[in-house]
């Protein structure tokens, strides 16, 4: 059985192509998605991410729980509202997920996870603080939060668009620096997404969604699929977990090393592999030289320094040109020119550091 | 969906249209642009090669995924549609008109043996 967001049947009105998406039955586009790509690069768009999970750590002990739970350091958050990206590790450094933590209070962090992990994040996460109420005595309690629903509108007008249409949504959220949220009674604001564009993820009770979703469109933010939103991200040079990376590989072999605080003192779940065990591989971005093709997940790529594998592959709206990510071998550099196989062909791409766009503008020549 | 009926179809949702010439012209259903999404990229077969029936012989690369693209019956490729590699939107606007190529048939009666209009509404579910 499918499950369905509160959103569901306003996507069907609008003629959506539905798909499943990790059980979930999800928009995939609602007519050309390379045009809803152009919408939230150039004015605004928005996506229905209510499949993802919101889970809410409330009572004393969050930071000192999340300091051993999370790869990356939450004492970076100080002020209320700061968002951290962490993954979540295996002992042996695998990726069991990626997700965002708000620190709202002492006793009160909200996590957001993919919605096909989230019940494993929350099996995992449970027996992790049931490891530490035998040791150090109470822990917070996992609180998942399954009657709010989530609307990312993103994009170059996509914060004074819901300005227009919530009423108080301006006054509790025109101070947001990025990668910050702030609460608005039963709802909640974070200056987020997944776009490399400017614009909110909404998170509010499951019986406003459609009506906050009807506003958006009223006042012209347009409806994007997740057909938009993988182009988007991959531009971005943002990770999708279960295909740049999952629990065979590690945060330093994708990409994430920056969200992995190896400097401090601080021990977490994972710490002790990642030490022992320099990483082989790395993930880097291509674009495609030669015509012939679209760059896609497991094409093989040949380097001077051995094979690889692209992970993830589109064509880019932005660049006009297919862009991917890869875990190649350590030694491979921005500028190398490395062969992917594609059908029968070889075909030439370059290595490039990501993100291939972002704000509206191509960041790769 | 749009399904002219005036063409044959395969129920891999390649559409044959009938010459005055003898020869028959292929392209893609509207319901395959509808559901490939974006075309960006086609890939069609060498100008004299002889294919046999639901043979692969051309690809259409969405942004979303790669498809094959099958010779509804046997023949002789006789003509590409070259607009396509600069343009493979083109299929997306209006796929009865952005053919894909064009065979000459090594059975005059094979194109009556496809699925007719209402056959191929029927297998896409819009009969």
């Amino acid at each position: 059985m499918q499950r369905q967001t509160p959103l569901n049947a306003v996507h069907r009105a609008a003629g959506a192509r539905m798909v499943d998406f990790g059980g979930w039955d999800m928009p995939v586009n609602y007519g050309s998605q390379i045009e809803e790509h152009h919408a939230v690069r150039n004015a605004a768009g928005m996506f229905d991410v209510s499949h993802m999970r919101v889970v809410d750590l409330e009572g004393p002990g969050g930071r000192d729980f999340l300091r051993c739970a999370l790869a990356n350091n939450v004492d970076k958050l100080r002020v209320p509202g700061k968002a951290l990206y962490s993954c979540l590790l295996r002992e042996d450094g695998g990726v069991i997920d990626d997700l965002i933590v708000y620190f709202l209070r002492e006793d009160f962090f909200r996590l957001v996870v993919n919605a096909g992990t989230a019940d494993k994040d929350i099996a995992w996460l449970r027996q992790l603080l049931a490891a530490r109420v035998a040791a150090s005595g109470p822990q917070p309690t996992l609180v998942p939060r399954e009657d709010l629903a989530m609307i990312a509108m993103q994009g170059p007008q996509a914060r004074a668009k819901l300005w227009q249409v919530l009423p108080g949504s301006q006054a509790c959220s025109a101070a947001l620096q990025p990668f910050m949220g702030a609460v608005m009674g039963d709802a909640f604001i974070g200056r987020t997404g997944y776009t490399g564009e400017d614009g909110f993820e909404v998170m509010l009770p499951a019986a406003r969604a459609a009506a906050l979703w009807n506003a958006l469109a009223g006042a012209g933010v347009r409806p994007c699929g997740l057909g938009a939103r993988d182009t988007l991200r991959l531009e971005a040079g943002m990770n999708l977990y279960g295909q740049d990376m999952d629990e065979t590989v590690n945060p330093l072999e994708s990409g994430l090393a920056w969200t992995v605080d190896l400097a401090s003192p601080r021990d977490f779940v994972g710490k002790a592999a990642l030490v022992a065990a320099p990483p082989a591989r790395q993930l880097t971005g291509l674009v495609l030289v030669d015509k012939g093709g679209v760059l896609r997940a497991h094409q093989a790529v040949h380097t001077a320094q051995g094979t690889g594998e692209i992970t993830s592959g589109t064509f880019s709206p932005t660049l006009n040109q297919s862009i991917a990510l890869a875990r190649l071998p350590i030694g491979v550099a921005p500028g190398d020119s490395v062969r992917v196989a594609i059908r029968d062909k070889q075909l030439a791409a370059r290595v490039v550091k990501p993100p291939f766009a972002r704000h509206g503008k191509a960041l790769v020549p | 969906m749009n399904v002219p009926a005036n063409l044959r179809y395969t129920a891999s949702h390649e559409w044959v249209k009938n010459e005055d010439d003898g020869t028959v012209t292929i392209g893609i259903t509207d319901h395959a642009q509808s559901a490939l999404g974006d075309l960006v990229y086609v890939e069609l077969p060498a100008l004299g090669r002889t294919v046999a029936a639901a043979e692969a012989c051309a690809v259409v690369e969405s942004v979303k995924a790669a498809s094959d693209i099958y010779a509804p019956l046997a023949g002789e490729v006789v003509a590409i549609n070259e607009a396509l590699a600069a343009t493979p939107e083109a299929v997306n606007e209006d796929a009865y008109a952005a053919w894909l190529f064009k065979l000459k048939p090594a059975d005059a009666a094979a194109v009556g043996k496809l699925l007719d209009a209402a056959a191929y509404e029927a297998t896409i579910g819009e009969a």
